[in-house]
């Protein structure tokens, strides 16, 4: 038996504006560069996939199943600049066979930093997760599948999670292979799924490359290399940027038609079957137990924290961000709170990394600036204001501060009740349904007369 | 290889360059014959070892220790990198009156000297004087190409390669555009558009340069070729002994001519903005130019006239004790050909801002980057950098990893490539 697990990460940071250190207003995020971006994104990539696997899904009759981790800035994006994509997901959450992850809400990497800020953010996404899908997130996917033992044994302790996942490098497997449901070291119920990279990133990186012996994949190629996998496993974890389909890979390298073709080529294989991360773990038992010491991640190939901490610019400006949470949290101003939360968001000190700089790669091409040093510098303005902002808010009342108190207590870190929500969006979504229904219905049609041609 | 500036003879990049790029091509094992003007007045005269004219020709000749495969030719003539018509005409009034003072009106020598055949009373006169001088000492002479830096050279290069039959390459290290910005001079443009078309190829310190002398001067893109000006490694700056000056302010630094060219205004409105959000730092501006009295007064006007220092013109070790001392180098250019100032700096391990107008910044990755006419940005990023020292560091360290990879012996071979390919066609 082999099961497929298809996770899609789908994610956009706040992107600041050019800010300098003669500025002195709060408007630090860039309103015009990010619905611009969104809005490309959604027309190249959000909606041309989301209708391609809504259509897929109620073709297969439920045979077909993904899963989604969607950041809590991103969602707050397609609110504010293109609702048609939440609706869109709305619908695939509909369907029953597409399952939300958790992450932190603002795509952080607050569990180096601080725990009370990490559960936070879990929390929060969850409820974002809640408001927006109607799911209750059972598996924990941390920001860049960033990963150790601590983390498990932290996620764990929050009581709300049944799996993490995280990346099957190679140093942490060694001989094993990453196609088995594991335990975390020092884990009791909790499961761990990896990453099958090697498989993954045929698809999020080579898929266009025509250097690539492979070159062209097609879906049923990629079939058979899955067919491969049965008797040697049990899942193949197929986890990617969401981007890969439109954005990263464009529509003329013919990624759509290999995503449409690719499940029924799967499900050839009498032992196929797809499955979200939670079906996953329900099925499969844990084969045994993965210890990661050290932080790992799912960038570049060292699969560590240098893409984002690599540099003294990078852990300097991470350490002043962080060194505020307290004094931010104190002022009780939802503004300022949230304004230092996107500051968090792991893109910000992408940014800054000066790892392969000079040969101008990939990091460039997800780039805002033309150098790491300017955003360095263009954030550390940004927080010198957030740090003035603190300082005028200043004393806090009293009653303030013991309410503070008070919801910290509650807490703790285990998963409680959802906050309400702002906006208007249910409604919205409800409209927006049947045009999207009608959509796919052309879609369909087009779909077979595509066949019969 | 006709050049006008040698160490120690040295006003600007100019200078630096033929002198990096010949000692290169000297370590390749290329044969140079070098001829640059002499100026006999200069007041750094006597620092210099080079043998006194006493040939017939006015040509002096020697070889040196350091450069085996180099020799060099100093023909007498007043010409001297930078210098407008304008100054040409005061240099020859003072030269005229120093001869005066030396040998009385009434001796033979002087009258010789006062005599138009030995110095031109203007300056393009005299840029052809030269060009004869170093048409007459071709003929002694046996080479296979002749080079020529920039254009007070170019009417020479032209005369030498007509009467030799031998290639002219030309070496743009600056064009008339970048000195004067629109306010061009046409004589000296002339010379330099004929030297373009007259010559085989062109060198191009840049593809910033490239794009002037294709656009500005009408020549045909195949025949102009970007080679990078390299950097001299100073192994030995670190040995200094202490500049004795204990720091209790941060330094930023402006090294280089002060003239239109170089933008000492933004660098000096930067300055004021900077001093409105910080008070411990200090600016100073290294170099003389036919701006220091205005940028001086400029200063003052701003009102930062206590936190601007002027230095003059540097050389020798001074230049390395004012980079030991800078915390940052800005190079705020209207107009920079390339701009070998910010490498140095880099190999003093100084952190610098360059002005996107330059030839440097297609070269340097780790390097901050400024529109020259973006006071508000220039200001803001020397700022970033004296506040924090993650940002000085990084910088420190990778643009100085990153200068060494700039050698002059491969802009020395690259010539040599250009060499061969102008040679290849006349062989056939």
């Amino acid at each position: 038996m082999s099961s497929i697990c298809f996770y899609f990460q789908v994610h956009q940071p706040s992107r600041l504006r050019h800010y300098t250190v003669f500025d002195s207003n709060w408007d630090y995020f860039d309103e015009h560069k990010n619905a611009s971006i969104c809005r490309k994104v959604a027309n190249k990539c959000y909606l041309p996939t989301n209708r391609l696997l809504l259509e897929t899904i109620n073709r297969f009759d439920g045979k077909f199943r993904i899963a989604y981790s969607i950041t809590g800035t991103l969602l707050e994006q397609f609110e504010r600049y293109s609702p048609e994509v939440l609706s869109t997901f709305d619908a695939l959450a509909h369907t029953g066979c597409v399952e939300f992850l958790a992450e932190t809400y603002y795509h952080s990497l607050s569990f180096l930093y601080s725990r009370n800020e990490f559960a936070e953010q879990i929390q929060k996404h969850i409820d974002a997760i809640k408001y927006y899908f109607g799911q209750t997130p059972r598996v924990f996917r941390n920001t860049e599948l960033i990963y150790n033992n601590d983390l498990a044994a932290y996620i764990e302790s929050m009581g709300c999670f049944d799996a993490i996942i995280t990346e099957g490098a190679d140093h942490i497997l060694g001989y094993r292979s990453p196609n088995f449901v594991y335990k975390p070291l020092g884990c009791d119920k909790l499961k761990l799924l990896l990453k099958n990279y090697s498989l993954s990133d045929d698809i999020a990186f080579r898929f266009s490359n025509r250097d690539w012996a492979q070159w062209p994949l097609t879906a049923d190629k990629f079939a058979n290399w899955i067919n491969n996998v049965n008797g040697n496993g049990t899942v193949v974890n197929l986890f990617m940027d969401y981007e890969t389909f439109g954005e990263h890979q464009w529509e003329d390298t013919g990624i759509f038609n290999f995503m449409r073709h690719l499940p029924e080529e799967i499900l050839r294989h009498p032992d196929n079957n797809f499955k979200t991360p939670s079906e996953v773990v329900k099925a499969y038992d844990t084969i045994g137990t993965i210890d990661v010491p050290h932080i790992i991640s799912w960038a570049d190939t060292e699969r560590d924290l240098s893409a984002w901490l690599g540099n003294a610019m990078q852990s300097n400006a991470i350490h002043e961000l962080y060194r505020l949470e307290h004094r931010i949290k104190q002022t009780g101003d939802e503004r300022l709170i949230s304004d230092w939360r996107k500051l968090q968001t792991s893109d910000h000190f992408y940014y800054m990394c000066t790892k392969y700089f000079s040969d101008g790669d990939v990091h460039k091409y997800f780039n805002p600036y033309d150098s790491p040093y300017e955003s360095y510098i263009n954030f550390m303005n940004v927080l010198d204001n957030v740090q003035r902002r603190c300082a005028d808010t200043g004393n806090i009342t009293e009653k303030k501060s013991q309410e503070i108190n008070k919801t910290k207590s509650d807490g703790g870190n285990s998963c409680s009740e959802p906050q309400q929500f702002p906006g208007l969006l249910k409604e919205k979504i409800a409209g927006n349904l049947k045009i999207i229904e009608s959509k796919n219905k052309n879609l369909t049609d087009l779909q077979a007369t595509d066949k019969t041609v | 290889m006709l050049g006008w500036e040698f160490p120690p003879f040295i006003s600007g990049g100019l200078g630096t360059a033929c002198y990096g790029l010949t000692k290169a091509m000297d370590q390749l094992g290329m044969k140079v014959t070098f001829v640059l003007p002499k100026m006999v007045e200069s007041k750094y005269a006597t620092h210099v070892k080079l043998l006194t004219p006493n040939s017939h020709m006015s040509e002096s000749s020697f070889v040196t220790h350091e450069l085996k495969n180099v020799k060099f030719h100093t023909l007498d003539s007043t010409l001297q990198p930078y210098s407008t018509p304008e100054t040409y005409q005061r240099q020859i009034e003072e030269i005229l009156r120093q001869k005066r003072l030396l040998f009385g009106n009434n001796s033979i020598l002087s009258s010789k000297s006062l005599s138009s055949s030995d110095y031109s009373h203007d300056m393009y006169t005299e840029v052809h004087r030269y060009a004869a001088m170093a048409a007459e000492l071709a003929m002694y002479e046996e080479f296979d190409i002749v080079h020529a830096h920039d254009w007070m050279t170019y009417p020479a290069g032209i005369a030498v390669a007509a009467l030799s039959r031998k290639p002219l390459v030309i070496h743009v290290h600056s064009t008339e555009f970048d000195r004067s910005g629109e306010h061009v001079n046409q004589m000296i443009y002339d010379i330099e558009r004929l030297g373009m078309e007259r010559a085989d190829k062109i060198i191009a310190v840049s593809h910033f340069t490239r794009n002037i002398v294709i656009s500005r001067y009408g020549i045909s893109g195949d025949k102009v070729e970007v080679v990078y000006n390299g950097v001299e490694r100073n192994g030995n700056w670190t040995n200094l002994s202490d500049t004795g000056i204990k720091k209790e302010e941060q330094i930023v630094l402006f090294l280089g001519r002060i003239t239109m060219q170089k933008g000492p205004e933004y660098f000096l409105l930067a300055a004021k903005k900077v001093l409105e959000v910080m008070s411990n730092v200090k600016f100073v501006m290294a170099g003389s130019g036919d701006l220091i009295h205005k940028s001086i007064e400029m200063a003052a006007q701003l009102g930062i006239g206590h936190k601007v220092l002027f230095t003059g013109f540097l050389r020798g070790e001074d230049v390395q004790k004012i980079y030991k001392m800078a915390d940052l180098y800005v190079m705020p250019s209207v107009s920079e050909p390339f701009g070998i100032a910010p490498l140095e700096a880099l190999d003093h391990d100084v952190p610098v801002i360059i002005s996107k107008q330059s030839g440097v910044s297609e070269v340097l990755m780790h390097a901050l980057k400024v529109d020259f006419w973006d006071v508000n940005e220039i200001a803001n990023k020397i700022i970033a950098v004296l506040k924090y020292p993650p940002l000085q560091m990084t910088l420190r360290s990778h643009g100085n990893f990153e200068v060494r990879k700039l050698r002059w012996i491969d802009s020395a071979t690259k010539c040599a490539k250009i060499y061969e390919e102008t040679l290849a066609p006349a062989g056939v």
